[in-house]
């Protein structure tokens, strides 16, 4: 018997479209629709409520948030010229806030604020910023990304590797690594917390223990040489499952008969990863670096649940303040500035990082 | 057919005194309280059994994210008919248009307490059933034992002997910490605590003779002043910063591993529990300009977008008889908004041992900037005390943010001002 395609209905014109429809006005509404409000209100200023009509203010938004300048400080001299040194030798240099806050003569850093300064010959130079928290969001957020791509994407391929082995009870492996993955960020962020906390927390036990007590407790999330740190170590410890599982599909994709061919001519353990397994896995790493940069840039739950982006701005990333901004300080349109930033970045980055791994003609 | 009209006429029996009563919908800040949902709960029956015109219906959000929720409700177009709001941010949300001004009856705030009356251009939006206020929790055996003067209402400390007595009760070496300052309360707690002693020192959070900008206020010499003691306390390994988890901020007095407490009055009952006659409400410290502690708690009002604002008004008015008002402080050991309605409490009679607080509030209590401001204010508050606190330069932080607020006040056409 010969099934009769209902040709009518396939055949319509509007068949493909009504199928497509659901998909097409979900991501119409929850992604193309706030992407576009996004850039528009980026222009804007608008409030996320207010009394007061929104105005278009052209590029001032981006003004404000990227405003850079460079002022030179020449350390202080007394009467004779010499210069004036403290009781440790240091230099002493004016007040950056005389130069920047109702100075006539400086209106180009009227309001901007320090951002980085180091040492030119006795002279200081400093590099301010009209928006130093944004400034430092974008740093930190910098400073993750090229930390946790490559340490996550490495340690993900190791355990891939570890795990895929023929072993008695290597599932329970692959379940313990994996595990992270499924409990939820923000759990996870609070126990964090207990583990890192100053006082009593499991890894400065832990450490002190280890070190028979010679180790001093540190306080891992409230001291800004540390903050980052330890957001970034649970970051990548949480995240390095997922790409585990992804290196091991890519693993289990390259032939055994490559490897059967490799032992019998004789190669190493090395000399197999070398030149059978990393070449398999290509395009599994192109996909692996990619997502995690772009997940890495969107860094937002761990900061808000540990450490509200303090201490002293040492964890302010791009996505929190953009909340932060658009939705604690009713500032919509500053809020979408940032998002607009952030989808240029990654945007460059992804592009970059696709013309640097293409398939070149061998 | 027919028993589908069965049906109907059943559930329309069924259903008809709720038929009759408006539903008004109130939302509430205290999730996570159990002891504040029941007293409400019993207004609210109380109420929906004395007339039968509007049922209340009760939903409850945890604190942390009420303000959230009802910003992100009006966004929405779908605010509740009754909002319960935070004293200080009252004048954005009415700025905003959330609020409406209450309708209540001639004479129905007669001895209220200044503090719980939410007045915005003239017209009151909000009214709340207690005030709060916050006092340094101590103990006298502690202070005497270490030779400490306690403090009178009229004799506060200076900042001097205050600093002093840190560094006393620091030297002993019987105490974590010779202060709490409850540092891990990272929202408005820090400027309904830390603003005091900021405008004790001569500062504020924003000039209030314009309301349109911070300069001068927020990092003229007296905020610097507030700034550098306010890093001390830090440095010198007076009082855990801003790492301190919740669990050490409620156990940590009463363990004895803090020798003193800036508390508010919501946590005196178990205090007192704890150390009975031996505690101590003491006042703030003078830090030159007067002692000073926040004002106004949180309070009831009505949503602007609600259909049945006579009968949101009804439920507030109903619910500011002297019997709420006392079960309120009862259970949450609040300060009563009215003289009558303190006589029928346990605590706050007359000789009870939360009284002292009552005295606190009228000596004391300062209101938070009265403006739409606020709310951006109140944020760049908090980041400044943490940051502070956390050794960023004095100077510098009160700065930014006083250009953060300045710029926000721009951003607003001066809220009006």
């Amino acid at each position: 018997m010969k099934l009769t395609p209902t040709k009518s209905l396939q055949n319509h014109p509007l068949a493909g479209w009504s199928l497509a429809g659901p998909a097409i006005f979900l991501i119409t509404l929850f992604l193309i629709v706030p992407f576009i409000l996004a850039f528009t209100l980026s222009f804007t200023n608008q409030r996320l409520i207010s009394p007061n009509p929104t105005e278009f203010v052209g590029m001032r938004n981006f003004e404000q948030l990227l405003g850079v300048g460079t002022l030179v400080l020449q350390p202080e001299t007394d009467e004779a010229g010499a210069l004036v040194r403290d009781a440790t030798g240091e230099l002493s240099y004016p007040r950056v806030r005389d130069y920047t806050r109702n100075n006539a003569d400086y209106p180009q850093l009227d309001g901007k604020r320090e951002w980085l300064s180091w040492n030119w010959g006795d002279a200081k130079v400093y590099v301010l910023a009209s928006d130093v928290v944004f400034m430092k969001a974008l740093g930190n957020t910098f400073l993750f990304v090229l930390f946790v791509a490559p340490i996550q994407a490495g340690l993900a391929l190791l355990l891939a590797v570890l795990i895929n082995q023929k072993l008695k009870g290597i599932n329970i492996f692959r379940a313990i690594y994996f595990m992270p993955v499924v409990v939820s960020i923000v759990v996870v962020s609070l126990l964090w917390r207990f583990i890192y906390s100053g006082q009593s927390g499991l890894l400065n036990n832990m450490l002190g223990f280890l070190s028979f007590g010679a180790f001093k407790p540190v306080d891992w999330l409230g001291n800004p040489a540390t903050a980052l740190w330890s957001i970034l170590a649970m970051s990548v410890w949480q995240g390095v499952g997922f790409h585990m599982v992804i290196w091991l599909s890519g693993l289990q994709t390259i032939p055994a008969s490559l490897y059967e061919a490799a032992d019998i001519e004789g190669a190493t353990t090395w000399q197999k990863f070398r030149y059978v397994t990393w070449p398999g896995l290509r395009n599994t790493a192109v996909l692996i670096l990619i997502v995690i940069t772009m997940q890495a840039f969107s860094l937002f739950s761990q900061i808000d649940v540990m450490t509200g982006g303090g201490p002293v701005d040492s964890t302010q990333t791009m996505v929190f303040q953009a909340v932060e901004r658009g939705y604690g300080q009713q500032n919509i349109a500053g809020g979408s500035a940032i998002s607009v930033i952030l989808f240029l970045i990654v945007l460059t980055i992804s592009m970059a990082q696709r013309y640097l791994t293409r398939e070149r003609n061998r | 057919m027919k028993k589908l009209a069965t049906l109907a006429g059943i559930l329309a029996i069924s259903t008809a005194p709720a038929w009759a009563q408006t539903e008004l919908s109130l939302w509430y800040h205290g999730a996570g309280n159990p002891t504040e949902g029941e007293i409400l709960g019993t207004v609210i029956s109380d109420f929906n059994a004395s007339q039968s015109d509007w049922m209340v219906k009760l939903e409850q959000f945890p604190q942390g994210a009420y303000n959230d929720t009802i910003v992100a409700a009006a966004v929405a177009g779908n605010l509740p008919d009754i909002i319960d709001v935070d004293g200080p941010n009252m004048p954005n949300w009415a700025w905003a248009g959330y609020l409406a001004p209450l309708q209540l009856s001639e004479g129905t705030l007669d001895g209220f307490l200044p503090g719980t009356i939410g007045t915005w251009k003239d017209q009151v939006y909000s009214v709340g059933l207690w005030d709060a206020a916050v006092a340094m929790f101590a103990r006298k055996s502690v202070l005497e034992e270490n030779g400490i003067r306690i403090p009178t209402l009229d004799q506060p400390w200076t900042g001097d002997e205050f600093n002093a007595a840190l560094e006393t009760l620091k030297a002993t070496g019987e105490f974590e910490f010779p202060l709490d300052l409850s540092m891990d309360d990272r929202g408005e707690w820090y400027p309904y605590a830390f603003s005091p002693f900021l405008q004790s020192f001569g500062g504020d959070i924003m000039d209030r003779t314009t309301y349109t900008t911070a300069e001068g206020a927020l990092n003229g010499d007296a905020a610097i002043a507030w700034g550098e003691w306010w890093q001390s306390l830090f440095t010198n390994q007076y009082a855990p910063g801003t790492s301190q988890t919740a669990a050490d901020h409620a156990t940590g007095f009463i363990d004895g591993r803090y020798a003193l407490q800036w508390n508010g009055v919501w946590n005196a009952l178990p205090a007192l529990e704890a150390f009975g006659d031996d505690l101590l409400f003491l006042p703030a410290p003078d830090f030159g300009n007067g002692p000073k502690i926040g004002a106004a708690s949180w309070q009831f009002g009505v949503s602007a977008t609600s259909q049945h604002q006579d009968g949101a008004s009804a439920f507030i008015e109903f619910a500011t008889q002297d019997k709420y008002v006392a079960a309120f402080s009862n259970g949450l050991g609040l300060i009563p908004a009215t003289a009558s309605a303190a006589e029928l409490t346990e605590n706050y009679k007359p000789g009870g041992p939360l009284a002292v607080f009552y005295d606190l509030s009228k000596a004391q209590g300062t209101l938070r900037p009265a403006t739409p401001g606020y709310v951006v204010a109140a944020l760049e508050f908090i980041k400044l005390a943490a940051d502070i606190a956390n050794g960023a330069d004095v100077a510098d932080t009160l700065d930014a943010a006083t250009d953060a607020i300045d710029a926000d006040i721009q951003r607003n056409n001066n809220y009006g001002f």
